[in-house]
């Protein structure tokens, strides 16, 4: 349960390392390379799904815990859209965000 | 060009450009989903492989291989993205690939297909739709 919890933060944070990354990128090759906002969000969200799986293959995890921590990770990604990119949080998105987010626990209930 | 958004770092994003972030993204759920298939495809041969195994496996199965190369045009793919379009709408896109995963579960793995799951993948479908009009404004 804590490993699910810990993927989907540091998964957000993957995110917002790779969207940080990608807007530093240049038409040179270095700018790739040595990017390495870029490598840490590679690296966090390879964590993050090394977690994932972990957690939910744990015969003990209950899907109705695991999966409001799988949300936290897309609200955590809409907060550091807002905190460090200054894009604005509408109506739309979070009804967009939410949708997908029943949608996914759906699916994973006609999973099981 | 019906609006535009003014910020520090991109002083001029047009629409065309965050729209085209949108269908890359869209792109990028096809592939992650061909990825996962084809590793699970992959890993019929791993079974009771330990870890220098798995991790050699990555490298001398076909399927694996190409499941994990996937991943890495996934990746490059939406970084480009990303650099034209919005994390907060871009990023929950992602969860496209569920959809796709469930569809080509029925088709390879002869997975049934229940209410629930028809009922989830119309939702995250619809959800998506939602992202995309909220691009547009």
């Amino acid at each position: 349960m804590a490993l699910v919890l810990g993927g989907s933060v540091i998964g957000s944070f993957g995110a917002a390392f790779l969207k940080s990354g990608a807007v530093a990128v240049r038409r040179h090759w270095s700018s790739i390379v040595f990017n390495w906002r870029l490598a840490l969000g590679v690296c966090f969200y390879l964590l993050s799904s090394v977690f994932f799986v972990k957690g939910v293959s744990d015969p003990k995890a209950e899907l109705s815990v695991l999966y409001p921590m799988v949300s936290l990770g897309y609200i955590c990604t809409l907060l550091w859209s807002r905190l460090f990119f200054k894009e604005a949080i509408t109506r739309t998105k979070l009804s967009g965000v939410g949708l997908i987010l029943v949608g996914i626990v759906f699916i994973s209930l006609g999973n099981h | 060009m019906s609006s535009v958004t003014f910020s520090p770092e991109a002083p001029l994003v047009n629409v065309d450009k965050r729209r085209r972030a949108v269908l890359i993204v869209v792109l990028c759920t096809w592939i992650g989903a061909a990825a996962q298939v084809l590793i699970k495809l992959g890993t019929k041969q791993l079974e009771h492989a330990g870890f220098l195994a798995t991790a050699i496996g990555i490298i001398t199965i076909p399927k694996l291989f190409a499941g994990y190369c996937l991943y890495g045009i996934f990746t490059a793919l939406m970084v480009y993205a990303l650099r034209h379009g919005e994390l907060s709408i871009l990023w929950p896109i992602i969860a496209l690939t569920y959809v796709w995963v469930s569809i080509l579960s029925v088709m390879i793995f002869h997975e049934t297909m229940n209410p629930m799951k028809i009922i989830g993948v119309a939702i995250i479908v619809a959800g998506v739709a939602v992202l995309g009009l909220g691009n547009k404004a």
